[in-house]
């Protein structure tokens, strides 16, 4: 219920939301969690394993039983934290985890059956018969146990990453934080003030302390405000620090979207950010811890925290009739709070006997909650005092086990927390992230006057590190009360007392995990399933801690600490993967024919990131096999045009550019001539084959290499390391042209006849021969000129600047059409090779070297080069291996595959008989039939021999005859003609 | 994790590509003989503190970087051109 003048929400402004249905009314400011509260709407979720009903426990983003689905359709959110939805207009909220309603729930049976679901129940229950886990076990376990579902449909909201650097992150804007993010922002340093709350303050805008004489809230606005004019600080609400990474790099997620029904103004619904710091300042504050005790659990029992900042931010009652069980000081507050507001108390309970209590409600010292009763809502406790055991009638319990600071972050380095016994806490281990410092609520300090003092004080030390002066800053005037408290972590009983909500583990459960001898604190984990899931054990792990610690007969910090990990809080895959959805995964990148290809009807294939033409189809085609054949009739009988683009093209300049192409290549380039290509193979240095290509001298000191499509990145990388860690004294540069030049293959007997029509000086064999290569100019434009051939037929690769590239394509083609040709794809390209036996990466594939590919005579004798020493170890040129041959089928079936095997003729097709594989297939119209390239044992020692391909995955046979692996032209006539 | 380009400054580990310890830098010579090579391609300490490691600045200036960095706390103590390293090595 709503109590008359209280919260900070805006009573002039009604929302409107549903939940499970059923429509509601809200004010802005108001969580899921604070408005349902308010409407006293209190089972909000069943919980994970025994479907038990629950309410909220929390107020923030530690909640683990208020876990709703928020949305409809594709864009439903599971797994959202009612204490974290801010409600808007038409906001849609659903329970979850409950079927067939949150009200009656049927695998609520697994609470009454629940003594044979402990903790490790189903390593134990599951077991047999082996396979009924995959088909049985696991599909009943993951229906009855569980969080919310996605949708299933695809993801229609964008999310966004971005970074953003700062002097110092100040993580948390609590009384710490602002008076941390003020000092610094005073004393000059570019600061990021972050929190996930939407409202900046923290506690302040939930508790009743006053600062310099005000209620804490109007100081926090007026603190926000100064901040919000410096053009030094970034107030980043709504966002969350979720990770702390190596040398100042944070992750952090802003919620941009989700409090506002708006999904069209491009927006994104999350950002993720990476946040960079020179310094960072922690003060994120405390959690409060609950007290275990049997059935904790009711809807209406919540942390004495929660019921304050319902009551102060939010001006809700979570009851009628409040009950306050505490061991601590702090825990009075509430009752003071709820007493002031008019909020009628129940009662009371200390569990220590040694305190001072006034307060106008009946109090009992000395005393335990030791039970609860009521179904879906809570009526009464049961408690223990000296004279006996008593029955309260109440509707909300309020428990304070005291409070855990938030070490979280400063974990995520591996560093381990320190325990302080006079706070019965951990407290963060100075220096556990380089550059960050912690104060206030999360470094132990719990009075607001300590916080503040804190806060400023550790931003004057940063300041310092930073250079600059610290601002002569008043510390404001605050309470500076105490924090007294008395361990209490489980009331011994019967029943199951709740230590994790989220995952129903009770202190039976880490007792069984001792018991059973899972006493590292890791092992009980992993075995009770303690702290896992959205909550990552926040409310609950120093309590199991605590139990498992009384178990095993040691103290806390000897029992130690689970890890943190990053995240603090989830974070969506969605968010960290922004922009690598669909298209977004890989880049895609076009040659300048692109679209020409596309207009002509080709289907693009991938290679690496480039998009290029498997073929160009015709009318009346009805295979690709038809489309491919005419393709290579074009460049076999007239004259082919192919966008070679995507072939890597680095061009290296410099007095000792010979010098490195030497050394990186196997064969000669200093004795190449200057307007002349050479074919060239390059090895990495333990003697495989890293790449081949063409590499043409255009001038003394200048070349131009070209690499395969897929290898282009690897040697330039390759060409860098050479030429900076090998050899920094030569003197050579080198850069990637490959996009700033657009290259066709015009290939066929009428090549030069089509060039002749387009280029300004006319060439004939004489002034370029074969391997010839120069500047020349097409159509007006200056480009270059290689007489190569990839087909073996008289062929010419000519290049122009991109962006002339698909005219000059467009005019190529038309041209060829012209006299019986056209342009041609990959599959006419990779048959025109095949039959040639030219080699690609199907045949350099990373573990063939020279020897393999029978060009052990191009690694020159005269030179040393990368993979020379390590190519002549005598495995890497034993005439047994795997070598490069040809093959044609023989037998009755003609069909090859890629990726079959080679066995003797009568030899059975298995592993220990294997003597080879096949590389490379196509139809060949020249031979007529199917040819294939590949590796066998002892290699050119076979031509001739009739060998068995096996493909088991395609379950195909077939008998080939081992030949030389060129099946065209082997005297090359055709391509020097 | 940042890494201090000596030409481009402080920046996110995503622009650097990471290639392997630094002996790499130390290339045999052709006759140096088989342990010499097989020590240079395949063996590798493996410590629990400083090591000296090549990185690319791959989407940025494209130079290699020599990067001292301690493998227990990532903390990353110097980074130097490899190219100067290797001249000084001369």
């Amino acid at each position: 219920m709503r109590v008359a003048g209280k919260g900070l929400v805006d009573r002039s402004d009604t929302v409107t939301f549903s939940f499970d249905g059923r429509s509601y009314d809200g004010f802005a400011g108001d969580t899921v969690a604070s408005a349902l509260l308010a409407n006293d709407v209190r089972l909000m979720g069943r919980s994970f394993k025994y479907h038990r009903p629950r309410g909220v426990l929390t107020a923030g983003s530690e909640e683990p039983n208020a876990l709703v689905t928020v949305g409809r359709g594709a864009a439903s959110e599971p797994n959202v934290r009612a204490t974290v939805q801010e409600i808007y207009d038409g906001l849609q909220v659903r329970s979850q985890n409950a079927w067939p309603s949150l009200d009656f729930d049927i695998m609520a049976v697994n609470n009454l059956v629940s003594p044979f679901l402990g903790a490790g129940f189903y390593y134990k229950t599951f077991m047999w018969p082996r396979k009924f886990w995959e088909r049985v076990y696991e599909p009943v376990i993951r229906r009855a146990a569980g969080l919310g579902g996605l949708s299933g449909a695809h993801n229609p909201d964008s999310y966004e990453r971005a970074f953003a650097f700062c002097d110092v992150l100040v993580i948390g804007a609590g009384p710490a934080g602002l008076m941390a993010a003020l000092t610094a922002a005073r004393g000059g340093a570019d600061v990021i003030l972050a929190d996930e709350d939407a409202l900046m303050g923290g506690r302040l805008n939930a508790e009743t302390y006053e600062i310099n004489g005000k209620l804490g809230h109007v100081w926090v606005a007026e603190v926000v405000d100064e901040l919000a004019e410096m053009d030094n600080v970034r107030l980043m609400s709504r966002t969350t620090v979720t990770g702390a990474y190596d040398h100042g790099t944070f992750g952090a997620l802003e919620r941009v979207g989700h409090h506002h029904g708006r999904r069209d103004e491009g927006a994104p619904l999350e950002c993720f950010w990476r946040i960079v710091a020179k310094h960072s300042i922690l003060t994120g504050g405390a959690l409060e811890r609950p007290i275990a005790f049997q059935n904790n659990d009711r809807p209406g029992i919540m942390t004495a925290a929660a019921v304050r900042a319902y009551l102060n931010r939010w001006g809700v009652s979570p009851g009628k009739a409040l009950t306050i069980f505490g061991n601590n000081d702090d825990a009075h507050r509430t009752a003071l709070d709820l007493a002031e507001a008019g909020v009628r108390i129940a009662a009371v309970i200390d569990s220590r006997t040694d305190v001072d209590i006034k307060g106008d409600y009946p109090v009992y010292r000395g005393a335990q909650v030791f039970n609860t009763s009521g179904g879906k809502a809570l009526e009464s406790v049961s408690i223990r005092t000296i004279n006996g055991v008593e029955k309260i009638q109440t509707d909300c319990l309020a428990m304070s086990g005291g409070w855990n600071p938030t070490v979280h972050l400063t974990c995520h380095m591996n560093g381990r927390p320190t325990w302080r016994p006079d706070i019965q806490a951990f407290v963060p281990s100075e220096g556990a992230i380089p550059g960050m410092v912690a104060a206030g609520a999360c470094n132990g300090t719990f009075s607001t006057h300590g916080c503040l003092a804190e806060g400023a004080q550790v931003a004057g030390k940063v300041l310092g590190m930073l250079g600059k002066k610290q601002p002569d800053l008043p510390l404001p005037q605050a309470e500076d009360a105490p924090y007294r408290m008395a361990p209490l972590w489980a009331i011994a009983g019967k029943g199951r007392a709740w230590l994790d909500f989220q995952n129903d583990v009770s202190v039976k459960d880490i007792k069984q995990a001792a018991v059973e001898n899972f006493r590292s604190v890791e092992h009980m984990k992993r075995y009770t399933t303690q702290g896992m899931a959205t909550d990552q054990g926040k409310n609950s792990n120093v309590g199991a801690l605590a139990v498992l610690a009384d178990a095993t007969g040691r103290g806390i910090p000897e029992t130690g600490t689970t890890t943190f990990r990053p995240p603090y809080s989830p974070v969506s895959i969605a968010a960290m993967g922004a922009g690598a959805q669909g298209k977004g995964f890989a880049p895609e990148r076009f040659t300048t024919s692109h679209s020409a290809s596309v207009e002509a009807g080709a289907p693009m294939i991938e290679a690496g990131l480039w998009y290029r033409p498997s073929y160009f189809p015709k009318p009346g085609e009805k295979t690709w096999r038809q489309s491919c054949d005419r393709e290579v009739g074009y460049v076999r009988k007239a004259v082919g045009i192919c966008d070679v683009s995507t072939l890597g093209k680095i061009d290296i300049q410099g007095p000792d550019a010979a010098a490195l192409l030497d050394f990186v290549y196997t064969n000669m380039f200093s004795t190449l001539k200057v307007g002349r290509v050479r074919y060239g193979l390059m090895l990495r240095e333990d003697g495989t084959v890293m790449d081949d290509g063409t590499c043409a001298r255009l001038g003394e000191t200048h070349f131009v290499m070209t690499t395969t499509t897929a290898a282009a990145g690897a040697v330039m990388k390759h060409l860098e390391f050479v030429a900076q860690c090998l050899h920094p004294e030569w003197r050579v540069a080198m850069t990637s042209v490959t996009e700033q030049w657009a290259q066709f293959a015009v290939a066929g007997p009428k090549s030069r006849d089509l060039l002749n029509g387009v280029l300004d000086t006319p060439i004939d064999n004489d002034s370029w021969p074969f391997m010839a290569c120069g500047d020349m100019s097409v159509l007006g434009v200056k480009g270059r000129l290689f007489r190569i051939s990839f087909s073996g037929e008289h062929a010419y690769e000519i290049a122009v600047p991109a962006r002339y590239g698909e005219s000059l394509f467009r005019e190529l083609v038309s041209r060829a059409q012209g006299v019986g040709g056209g342009a041609y794809g990959m599959e006419a390209l990779n048959v025109l090779r095949i039959e040639k036996g030219f080699i690609t990466h199907s045949e350099i594939h990373g573990r063939t070297t020279a020897f393999d590919v029978g060009m052990a005579g191009m690694i020159s004798a005269k030179k040393d080069c990368i993979g020379k020493v390590m190519a002549g170890r005598p495995g890497l040129v034993a005439a047994d291996r795997e070598r490069l041959v040809g093959m044609k089928p023989v037998g009755a079936v003609k069909l090859l595959s890629a990726g079959a095997h080679i066995f003797a003729k009568d030899a059975e097709a298995v592993r220990e008989n294997d003597e080879g594989y096949v590389t490379s297939v196509c139809f060949s119209p020249e031979v007529g039939t199917y040819i294939g390239l590949g590796f066998v044992k002892n290699g050119p020692e076979r031509y001739g021999e009739v060998m068995r391909v096996v493909d088991h995955l395609r379950e195909l046979e077939v008998e080939v005859e081992i030949c030389p692996p060129v099946f065209f032209d082997p005297e090359g006539g055709r391509a020097r003609g | 994790m940042r890494l201090d380009c000596p030409m481009c400054g402080s920046r996110d580990r995503r622009e650097f590509y990471y290639q392997g310890d630094a002996v790499m830098l130390a290339r045999p010579a052709v006759d140096a003989g088989e342990a010499a090579w097989d020590s240079y391609l395949h063996l590798r300490d493996n410590p629990a503190g400083q090591t000296r490691e090549l990185w690319q600045h791959e989407a940025g200036c494209g130079a290699w970087l020599v990067v001292t960095r301690d493998t227990v706390t990532h903390a990353v103590s110097a980074v130097e051109l490899a190219s100067d390293v290797k001249r000084a090595m001369a």
